[in-house]
């Protein structure tokens, strides 16, 4: 190295380490293309969410019938209110997270200490919230059949684009001698057990059916209406509920992997992978917002004498928002 | 610029800057509960204008999002696009390809002689 030093002292600067030509440091930059790198895993998880929707486009259900939920307005239809609330969440936190990488510039470890906190309490608070939304995702409200074909039938009142969806217990007659029930390792078969048994078989459903004529099935196929636009689902007549139910083979309640009352299959394995994994991103930043908490309050930042940490975390933090952003958008908006 | 800026206070503008992050965020959803007739009827390349409306509001956000909160205004453009520029490109080439052949798919089942979902 002694003769380089000798030519020329830039050519060190160059070469020798130390020296940042994008003007901005190893670890932010590497957290800048990790957020590049993790930004596109997400978009591929959406375009293939857009990709299932464009193919199946005319049987997709209605994000506004699925997500209506609200707490303690429970039987309102509320479609959007919560998500909204869920995205304020986030991007307060967000706020309280520039907040304190801007207290840091300044080096005020208190104000880190404040800011940083309540940005792992928002991130809390959104988890919760998820939490919440997926209790009622994966319970369900109304229950739903799927016929031999895998297509799900909603049972509805009213007509066309004003029908409303009932559930299968407003409906189903109950048989006191219904002979199906949960195989369980109570019932002396030792290491076996079945699938849980629907509430209502397709038996009481169908009898309910019969007794009520003011009951249809609405399908999974949309129509719109040709004046506003507006879409909405195909309710079939009274004669071809009562015939259309004959196909019906499984009582669909809630939501799992393999299939959910909302409609289409995949719709709700694209729902617990896509918010799934944004609610893991949400998990893994509050860690990192924890540990960097501590050391703020240990001061280790204080005497590094810089904040940068801070900077990174937040960068991941905003990240985190900047994705819930267009899973709004493309999961319960557009 | 980030030497220069580093420390006088921003409060300010992150305000300013959730503020208007809200806004456009009541916006959509007002937009998304009450889907005006007239920008729900109306399609452009098979999508609606309300969807446009929603998807350009949804980058709006980003914009200040990766702009304002995560300091890429600050950075070096070269750095700056170097990261937005590659996502932005390959996201809409993705983007592109991949709902072509969605709806391609779509008309195949569409008009196939066996039923798909019954």
């Amino acid at each position: 190295m002694g003769a380089t030093v000798t030519t020329a002292a830039t050519k060190e600067n160059t070469w020798g380490g130390g020296n940042e030509p994008l003007k901005v440091s190893y670890g932010k930059m590497m957290m800048w293309y990790f957020i590049l790198s993790d930004s596109l895993t997400f978009c591929g998880f959406l375009v293939g969410y857009g990709f299932t929707r464009y193919k199946f486009m005319d049987t997709w259900p209605i994000a506004d019938e699925v997500f209506n939920h609200f707490p303690f307005l429970h039987g309102v239809h509320a479609p959007m209110y919560y998500v909204a609330l869920m995205t304020f969440i986030l991007i307060f936190s967000s706020v309280t997270m520039v907040l304190a990488v801007d207290a840091g510039h300044q080096m005020k470890k208190g104000k880190v200490a404040t800011y940083m906190f309540l940005t792992i309490l928002g991130g809390l608070v959104f988890l919760g919230s998820q939490a919440w939304e997926w209790k009622n995702f994966i319970t369900g409200t109304y229950g739903a059949v799927e016929t031999r074909g895998g297509s799900i039938l909603h049972f509805v009142k009213g007509e066309g684009e004003e029908a409303k969806q009932i559930a299968l217990s407003d409906f189903a007659i109950v048989d006191a001698n219904r002979d199906e029930a949960t195989l369980t390792r109570g019932k002396g078969t030792w290491f076996l057990k079945g699938p849980s048994a629907p509430t209502y078989s397709i038996e009481e459903i169908k009898a309910g059916l019969l007794a009520n004529p003011d009951i249809k099935i609405r399908t999974q196929k949309t129509l719109e209406n040709a004046e506003t636009g507006r879409r909405y689902k195909e309710v079939l007549t009274r004669e071809q509920s009562v015939e259309r139910i004959n196909d019906a083979t499984i009582v669909v309640e809630g939501a799992n992997l393999i299939r959910n009352e909302y409609g289409h299959k995949t719709f709700g394995d694209f729902f617990f992978f896509i918010t799934g994994f944004h609610g893991f991103h949400v998990f893994t930043g509050i860690l990192i917002n924890v540990v960097i908490f501590f050391n703020v309050l240990l001061g280790t930042y204080q005497r590094r004498g810089s904040y940068e940490m801070v900077e990174k975390g937040g960068l991941y933090w905003h990240f985190v928002d900047l994705v819930w952003v267009f899973v709004f958008t493309f999961f319960y908006l557009v | 610029m980030a030497a220069e800026g580093a420390h006088q206070s921003n409060t300010k503008k992150i305000w300013k800057v959730f503020f208007i992050l809200s806004l456009i965020t009541i916006v959509e959803v007002v937009l998304g509960i009450f889907k005006p007739d007239s920008l729900h009827h109306v399609h452009i390349f098979g999508l609606s204008l309300l969807n446009y409306i929603f998807i350009i509001l949804t980058i709006w956000k980003a914009y200040y999002i990766m702009w304002s909160f995560m300091h890429l205004e600050q950075e070096k453009s070269s750095f700056r696009w170097s990261v937005a520029g590659v996502l932005g490109f390959l996201c809409v080439y993705l983007i592109t390809l991949v709902l072509i052949e969605g709806n391609y798919v779509y008309d195949v089942f569409h008009n196939s002689q066996y039923k798909w979902i019954f």
